[in-house]
């Protein structure tokens, strides 16, 4: 194998470099930060192949046609969708190392995080008022529980944000807030992504069923 | 006595009542007596000699990976200890259960100590033994200060620790899983198994799996980006690359582990119906999902091991390693094809004739970049000036073994013979024979090899032979019997039986375990004498065995910043290239070194799961709900704090290193 050898100028091998190599804090955070949405992702395939497999087990019971109103998840697509952008625009502020027009675009991003989760918990006690319980058949457990942990990660979003915005109407837009921002982006977008995953095989694919 | 119906829920004790401690059992009884004694004993001296202060400013809150390393180790010989005294309770009930007798567990206690045993041998002692390795060793062979997110280490090691806590709480309050160690529904199930001991499972599980995948994430972070300069992937120790792929391993597959269990738990928990027998629910769902987890689980285990052996062959043979870049493949192709063969666990599930085809070849695929890996210890020992030291004999005794579990292995990656022998104690004998002659084996190596950079003195090698040879031959005695009782067809987790001339054979395997009793005593004994001996053994170059890999270049133990100056390197076997190209210790010119500061917050977090998954298990549901919201709070209040870092002035590392240029000034004229 061949060596790539550091030389100095009289042609002698260095084992030191003079000056230091710095790691600077929060180097690997992005790194870190991206193997687990890919871990996070890995429980999401999990329940979608869960989905997959007991999905059409409707145990005598509803099966999606019955139960999916697609306009009202259209809605909440939308909202979902909304957030995404309205974040995108919070960044691009932060790029721009505008404070309060950051925190204003968070804020929008909060709200439609808000509103999805609320006609996420419509839906729900709608579906559990009519008889279609997480208990009534395996459909259903993987329906909720596919749904209901997207619904979950979006609520710890929502606090991450809050706390996020506290922060930065603190401490302002220093190098360890703008980390943190490009982490909850990119978690923000990541559960985007998901959502996609669940409209396109959970709700449009259920009612082609 | 097994509680059976369900109990109901009180508001403040939940299903908590005073049946739920075990005090009409007397083999419990006396466990606990024990336990509740050297506990005291060990308070009682932690008071006496006021090392609490110590203890929690030194170690419990410390972010140094060296010290995390290190309580990792210790927690995997704690629960080693609690692991193996199941076992010998199995070998004693297998051995005299015979001609009527029902030997002296009954079955409900039984089936508890045979799922603990496979729980806490694999979670809590494998698994803590090798992430304590890694967490040791990985950042000084790529010459970084520490790893890429200290506290998350600190959070990692308490949550590991969390879960042995409540799967140790589980031996006095309540019971633990009958189920085996899979807990396979409908089995672990609500209706089969209605009480806690399933729960404690869960519960135990997943709080370790927090710590165990942040570990993982943790440890691939500092080795893709905390390498020293000149440290290319190709030029990376061997340990350190199986360390990389063995966590590349555990990303990819504890989050599997984790849903898994989110899903049984939901069907005991909310009553949804994953893996029930009616309304839909699929029981065989979950044998595959877990074993999805489960066979990466045991090369997350073996491969940093591979590495081990790696390191000691080569330095134990003044050679550098026979096919290094073949060594880096098969690591990784193992990494790969891990993921292609789990369903080999289950082939009498029915899955037909072609499914069963491509998980058996898949399976024997994988004994190929294995068997290269052997060949090339093999060719590195060839025409090497061996040297006999404890790591190198634990090496040998490896590569006996563990061919021999591999060709077992392979015996069983056949789907027609796996009919005959699934569910045997011939499969039994195989895990035990790679997990015992791989991954003990070369924790064993790794102990000896290691101890002294970690403590800076030699491990005593009359007590490390004594102890070897107990284990070597204790294991044989042990495990032979049952190859020949599960050909003869006896399955596994028996408590009786019928046929009084296969007494004999269970006999010798407690014989043989009787044995391996004596090689941990004899090793408890070595940790001991060696460390009363300490100065004896005092080792002050840093470099005992002529090492060639880069943790051997600064001293032992090391400086909590590791190295004084970054090393820059230039060919594998980086300090072995620096000692033959004359490489000269600089004396001065030390700086200030940026350093990540000690937290509590770990303990915290740690403390507040183990009451969450507590109150969980015991459907006390206030508890639960103030835990979880501590758990939130303290965390969000963590990430309040900035200050995380802090500076080891130049002055200190002045005198560490004079310190240090002393001894090995002494060292030269002695």
């Amino acid at each position: 194998m061949s060596t790539t050898v550091i030389d100095t100028r009289d042609g002698e091998v260095q084992f030191h470099l003079a000056e230091e190599p710095h790691h600077s804090e929060g180097s690997s955070t992005m790194l870190g930060f991206w193997l687990y949405l890919m871990s996070d992702c890995l429980i999401f395939a999990i329940l979608f192949a869960t989905y997959g497999v007991v999905g059409a087990n409707y145990a005598a019971g509803p099966s999606p046609k019955d139960l999916f109103d697609l306009e009202l998840v259209a809605i909440n697509t939308a909202m979902l969708l909304f957030s995404s952008i309205t974040y995108g625009f919070a960044m691009l502020e932060m790029a721009r190392n505008r404070k309060s027009a950051t925190l204003l675009w968070l804020g929008i991003t909060g709200l439609f995080g808000l509103a999805f989760l609320g006609i996420e918990l419509y839906e729900f006690a709608h579906l559990i008022h009519e008889g279609a319980t997480p208990q009534r058949s395996a459909f259903l457990s993987a329906f909720f529980t596919l749904v209901g942990t997207h619904g979950l990660h979006v609520t710890f979003g929502t606090i991450w944000l809050v706390t996020l915005m506290v922060q930065v109407s603190k401490h302002g837009l220093i190098p360890a807030n703008r980390r943190r921002l490009f982490c909850l982006s990119m978690f923000w977008h990541f559960l985007d992504v998901i959502w996609i995953g669940v409209f396109t095989f959970v709700y449009l694919l259920g009612m082609l069923r | 006595m097994a509680i059976t119906n369900p109990v109901p829920v009180s508001p403040i004790f939940g299903r908590l009542t005073l049946d739920a401690f075990p005090i009409h059992e007397p083999v419990i009884l006396g466990a606990f007596v024990g336990t509740a004694l050297i506990g005291a004993v060990v308070l009682f001296a932690l008071f006496k000699y006021r090392l609490w202060g110590y203890l929690w400013t030194e170690w419990f809150t410390s972010v140094d990976h060296k010290k995390i390393g290190i309580m990792y180790m210790v927690l995997g010989l704690i629960m080693f200890l609690r692991g193996f005294a199941d076992a010998i309770m199995m070998r004693v009930q297998q051995a005299i259960a015979f001609n009527g007798s029902e030997g002296y567990l009954n079955a409900h206690h039984y089936d508890q100590v045979f799922t603990a045993h496979g729980v806490i041998m694999i979670f809590f002692v494998a698994m803590p033994f090798v992430t304590g390795l890694m967490n040791y060793v990985v950042p000084l062979q790529i010459g970084a200060r520490d790893v890429s997110f200290p506290f998350l280490n600190n959070f990692s090691f308490w949550m590991t620790t969390a879960g042995a806590v409540i799967i140790m709480i589980s031996l006095f309050v309540g019971e633990f899983a009958q189920t085996g160690w899979l807990a396979f529904p409908p089995l672990s199930g609500l209706g089969a198994s209605p009480y806690v001991g399933v729960d404690y499972y869960i519960w135990g599980l997943q709080v370790a799996g927090v710590g165990t995948t942040l570990s993982g994430i943790n440890l691939i972070a500092t080795i893709v980006k905390m390498r020293a300069p000149g440290m290319s992937l190709m030029k990376m120790p061997v340990f350190t690359w199986t360390s990389l792929c063995t966590n590349v391993l555990i990303v990819a597959s504890f989050p599997v582990l984790t849903a898994v269990l989110v899903l049984l738990s939901l069907d005991r928990y909310v009553g949804t119906n994953f893996f029930t027998n009616d309304f839909g629910g699929n029981p065989m769902m979950y044998v595959n999902l877990i074993w999805i987890w489960g066979h990466p689980e045991v090369y997350i285990l073996i491969l940093p091991l591979f590495g081990v052996f790696s390191e000691v062959t080569s330095t134990f043979s003044n050679k550098r390693l026979f096919g290094y870049t073949s060594m880096v493949y098969a690591t990784v192709v193992i990494t790969i094809l891990s993921y292609l063969v789990w369903l080999h666990h289950f082939f009498t599930m029915g899955s037909g004739a072609s499914v069963n085809s491509f998980f058996g070849i898949t399976t024997m695929i994988i004994s190929i970049p294995t068997g290269a890996k052997i060949f090339n210890w093999l060719f590195t020992m060839y025409r090497g000036r061996i040297r006999f030291e404890l790591p190198m004999m634990w090496t040998v005794a490896f590569m006996l073994t563990f061919v021999v579990g591999g060709m077992t292995g392979v015996l069983l990656a056949v789907p027609p013979a796996d009919f005959v022998l699934h569910n045997s104690l011939f499969l039994v004998a195989h895990f035990h024979n790679v997990i015992i002659g791989g991954v003990l084996f070369g924790l064993f190596a790794a102990i000896n090899y290691w101890w002294p950079k970690a403590f800076g003195f030699k491990l005593d090698v009359f007590w490390g032979k004594v102890s070897f040879w107990c284990w070597v031959v204790g294991f044989w005695a042990a495990f032979m019997p049952l190859y020949i009782l599960g050909l003869m067809g006896v399955t596994r987790r028996m408590r009786v039986f019928d046929d009084p001339s296969i007494q004999i054979w269970f006999q010798i395997a407690a014989l043989g375990a009787f044995l391996i009793a004596c090689g941990i005593g004899a090793m408890l004994v070595q940790f001991a004498v060696s460390i009363w001996r300490r100065e004896q053994l005092r080792d002050h170059t840093g470099d005992p065995w002529n090492g060639r890999t880069l943790e051997w270049a600064t001293s032992s133990p090391p400086p909590a910043y590791n190295f004084a100056f970054t090393p820059v390197i230039h060919d594998n076997d980086a300090w072995s290239d620096m000692k033959k190209r004359g490489y000269q210790r600089p004396l001065e010119g030390y700086r200030s070194i940026h350093m990540p500061s000690s937290t509590g917050t770990g303990v915290i977090l740690s403390g507040l799961s183990v009451a969450l998954a507590f109150a969980l298990i015991w459907y006390i549901w206030w508890l639960a709900a103030l835990s979880f919201l501590g758990i939130i709070a303290v965390a969000i209040a963590h990430s309040f704090n900035y200050h995380r870092d802090f500076h080891i002035p130049a002055e200190e590392v002045v005198a560490t290193e004079n310190a240090r240029t002393e001894l090995l000034a002494a060292g030269v004229r002695a």
